[in-house]
């Protein structure tokens, strides 16, 4: 295959970006998009220009690194599908592709494609955890959960912490990535001593950073890990209940 | 010959006696002691966490943008404890038996011991913290059997269990960020471990964004980073995952075990092309109701489907009636090799066997295999174009996972006081071969259960003394040696790509000190990288400079250090006359071409010195088995 890309090239945060155009040659449908990128890096390095920075690392769709606007849309046009586990297969010989960074003022660009999402973990801090200190754990199967519930906490938890969903969201919102932590932990059992605190600080935390959702759904499909809208239903419930909660049981925080 | 501090008394008194007596720090002196881990993977995070629950002030360091990125994460089968849920057997000696076993009996009985009992206390931890491990329709936890296992005692989020346990400890040590316990330092890659008067006393970083060099004192340095197989270029770790931290701690002092030590995993998608990047796992899980087979027949181009019963070898079934299809990791990978070898290999480039799910499907039905292994079942499906529900799939071995690392001792110290290694970074509970989902277990029982106790007894006597400021000489010096090191490769402006390296070096690994090693190859693997290594001095090209995101000096810096380990996993592999677990002398095999150990010579871990540019003579700590017996393992 013979493509052309459009690359965002930026050498540093908070400077002036442009697209540049790089012309691919010899691009096998069996390479992955990285790989791809692997190649055009080589062929760049070797005529001295300095390689396109792209974030990546496991290349198996799990660590959540890689992540990339590919014509308009978080991880490209296959769906569940994270950047790295895209194949070129997916494209046409004569293609041009346009590749962007996240587009998402809470993820700043350090360079090239590289964005920071440093805002994701103030989340996880502000109550995206159950406190279990190391030694206090109860035997295991003193708690039961119900295989409903717990597929369900697994589905949510499925997460990879990408930002494909704020990048996808034209508000920048947060809240798919939000409501999954939340009803991964809310829906456990082990997570209800500190269910209304959770969700309320996760949630206040998510406001400072991030925009505000107002139910566009482009969050869903862009997913690589299927991360259901319904989480967000649950988050939300969760935080207006919170609020009466926290009034009523007063001393749990 | 290396003392490894082994507590006195019976196996299974050693762990309890050794922390009821050694020296604690009391709660209100732990905030007097500053800990630096480097690394947040299971080991890294879960001490780091611990650690900061128990008041020292913990600095965390990572190299990615998140520390939830570990490439722990990509851990897909599970986890192993000894809770024997299925009253199938299962008991804290069984486990430590099998682990011994399974490792070829070239691992330190203690350890082993300690980590088979921790293994319990694990699933409680985690399902404490909210891990939502799979589960039976009672709401009681479920177990399957797993890689070379014969009971079930595999622990399990379907097929993302590392990435769970991860979440787990990273979300663990975000409480404790929050709380401002520990300092988390992202994006900030340690490039060397600065000793003074014979102790650790801090780490030099490079901030990878800002290419700033930094000095960061602690009273004791605990390295959680991980393990080497990216020395092969092609493996299935992520692609950062690097030897830097490990082996400029080896440079400084502290001696590498093992380091010929490497597994491969059996079940992984064979390369596609010359431009493949990694290789991809599939969870050996996969095994326990997939069937290996080849056509009989080499040569035979048929669609699988085509090839009636009586035309396909099961190969494992055949060979190895007690454990079929699951047989350790080395022992599976090795027959995939043979039968490739003979021409029998399947796929467009012949380079694969197939991993065959049509009796699964008949008897389990597809809604039961999906939820076993759908998401499994997906990623190979998007990887390679073909649905593994329709037909068989193709799969090789790949370079996984490496047993050798720091020596340490029962308290996980190397060689250098102070100087901690924890998790895959050290060498000791795997032996020459580690069993299927005893990753996970070690990395967790080192960071949240043995290091919070066998720190205290380093530090205890040390208290009060302040922390080396970071403009002693000590730092002072590191940090302009790891200033230059890195000016050094933006400065030979040669005409070769740090991957173009890379991938030469991958090559003659592969070749000479991969699944079968000889001593002819390995020898020629030490010349051929030794050229490599002086071609990269000369004509190595990184473009840039040294005051931005710079991914190909990060790279340059990381590949200096493999080509360096290279070299001496060589070395030990052929000093090694022996086979035993994933290292295969061709030169000692049984008549049947199984591994053939040489227990009167050999029964001792190699620790190598870093001697820049001598020869290097091991250092010996003798292994001694008083509780299981060492036999010619045998599964059929």
């Amino acid at each position: 295959m013979h493509l052309t890309l459009r690359v965002w090239r930026q050498d540093g945060p908070g400077v002036e970006g442009r697209f540049e155009t790089y012309e691919a040659a010899g691009i096998h449908e069996d390479m992955s998009f990285l790989e791809m990128l692997d190649l055009v890096n080589e062929r760049l390095v070797t005529g001295g220009r300095d390689p396109i920075a792209f974030d990546h690392d496991c290349r198996e769709g799990i660590c959540g690194s890689c992540g990339m606007m590919i014509d308009g849309r978080a991880h490209g046009p296959q769906g569940r599908t994270a950047t790295c586990q895209l194949h070129m297969r997916e494209f046409s010989d004569g293609d041009t592709i346009v590749i962007e960074p996240w587009r998402a003022t809470s993820f700043p660009i350090v360079r090239d494609l590289v964005v920071d999402r440093g805002t994701f973990d103030r989340i996880i801090e502000a109550g995206g955890y159950i406190s279990a200190p190391t030694g206090s754990a109860p035997e295991a199967n003193l708690t039961p959960v119900p295989k409903e519930t717990s597929d369900a906490a697994m589905d949510a938890a499925a997460c990879i912490g990408c930002g494909a969903c704020v990048a996808a969201c034209p508000n920048g919102a947060a809240q798919l990535f939000t409501a999954a932590k939340v009803a991964h932990l809310n829906l456990l059992p082990q997570g209800q001593p500190e269910r209304w605190m959770r969700v309320e600080r996760m949630v206040e935390t998510m406001e400072e950073y991030f925009g505000s959702c107002t139910n566009h759904g482009e969050c869903e499909p862009a997913c690589p890990k299927e991360i259901s809208l319904d989480n967000i239903a649950l988050m939300n419930r969760d935080y207006l209940l919170s609020k009466m909660r926290n009034r009523r049981l007063g001393g749990q925080r | 010959m290396l003392d490894a501090r082994i507590p006195s008394g019976a196996i299974n008194e050693q762990w309890d006696n050794h922390r009821t007596s050694i020296s604690l720090v009391s709660p209100a002196n732990k905030r007097r002691f500053t800990i630096i881990v480097v690394g947040t993977g299971l080991a890294g995070a879960s001490a780091a966490a611990t650690l900061a629950e128990l008041g020292y002030r913990v600095k965390a360091y990572t190299f990615h943008d998140s520390a939830r990125r570990a490439h722990s994460i990509a851990a897909q089968g599970g986890i192993n404890a000894a809770k024997n849920y299925p009253n199938d057997g299962d008991s804290i000696h069984r486990l430590f038996y099998d682990t011994v076993k399974g490792g070829d009996y070239r691992s330190r009985e203690s350890n082993v011991y300690r980590l088979a009992q921790l293994s319990v206390e694990i699933i409680d931890q985690c399902a404490a913290q909210g891990v939502p491990f799979a589960r039976e329709y009672g709401g009681l936890l479920a177990n399957r059997s797993f890689g070379g296992a014969q009971v079930s005692r595999t622990f399990y989020a379907r097929g993302q269990t590392g990435q769970q346990l991860l979440l787990g400890a990273y979300q663990a040590m975000m409480r404790q960020v929050d709380r401002g316990a520990v300092e988390l330092h992202t994006q900030t890659e340690m490039l060397d471990v600065v000793v003074k008067d014979g102790r650790a006393v801090g780490i030099v970083t490079r901030d990878l964004v800002s290419g700033e060099i930094a000095s960061h004192p602690g009273h004791a340095v605990l390295l959680a980073t991980g393990g080497y197989s990216n020395v092969f270029y092609l493996s299935t770790n992520a692609m950062k995952s690097n030897v830097t931290a490990v082996w400029r701690a080896h440079r400084k002092g502290a001696l590498f075990a093992n380091p010929c030590y490497t597994q491969i995993h059996p079940t992984c998608i064979p390369a596609s092309d010359e431009f493949q990047s990694k290789l991809t796992l599939m969870s050996e899980s996969l095994r326990n109701d997939g069937r290996i087979w080849v056509p009989v027949r080499a040569g035979d181009t048929r669609p699988p489907d085509d090839i009636e019963e009586a035309d396909r070898d099961y190969y494992l079934e055949r060979r190895y009636p007690a454990f079929g299809n699951l047989v350790p990791r080395d022992v599976a990978s090795r027959a995939a090799k043979v039968e490739v070898d003979r021409g029998k290999g399947v796929g467009p480039l012949a380079n694969g066997v197939y991993l065959d799910f049509e009796d699964a499907l008949r008897r389990l039905g597809e809604s039961t295999v999906r939820e076993r292994y759908g998401n499994l079942f997906d990623m190979y499906h998007r990887i390679t174009g073909e649905s593994p529900y329709g037909a068989p799939m193709r799969i090789y071995p790949a370079m996984h996972y490496t047993m050798g690392g720091l020596w340490v001792d029962y308290n996980l110290m190397t060689t250098i006081p102070g100087l901690y290694a924890l998790g895959e970074a050290n060498f000791s509970d795997h032996g020459a071969n580690r069993l299927g989902a005893s990753a996970l277990m070690q990395g967790l029982a080192d960071g949240y259960f043995v290091i919070p106790y066998t720190l205290g007894d380093y530090l205890a006597p040390h208290l009060g003394e302040g922390l080396v400021p970071s403009d002693d000489p000590a730092f002072v010096e590191t940090e302009r040696q790891v200033t230059a090191g890195t000016e050094r490769y933006l400065s030979i402006r040669g005409s070769r790509s740090v991957d173009w390296f890379h991938r030469e070096l991958g090559k003659v690994l592969w070749e000479h000190c991969g699944m079968e090693r000889s001593a002819d190859g390995l020898r020629r693997a030490i010349s051929d990288i030794d050229s490599l290594k002086e071609d990269f001095d000369r004509d190595l090209r990184v473009l840039g400079t040294s005051s931005t995101l710079n991914q190909s000096l990060e790279k340059a810096g990381r590949v200096d250090d493999f080509l360096q380990l290279a070299r001496l996993m060589c070395v030990d592999a052929l000093h090694r006359e022996e086979s035993c677990g994933g290292h295969f002398r061709v030169e000692h095999q049984t008549d049947e071409g199984e591994a053939r150990r040489d227990d009167d010579n050999f029964s001792y871990v190699a620790a190598w010195g870093w001697t820049d540019g001598n020869e290097p003579v091991p250092a010996q700590e003798q292994l001694t088995f008083e509780h299981v017996k060492p036999t010619q393992r045998s599964y059929k």
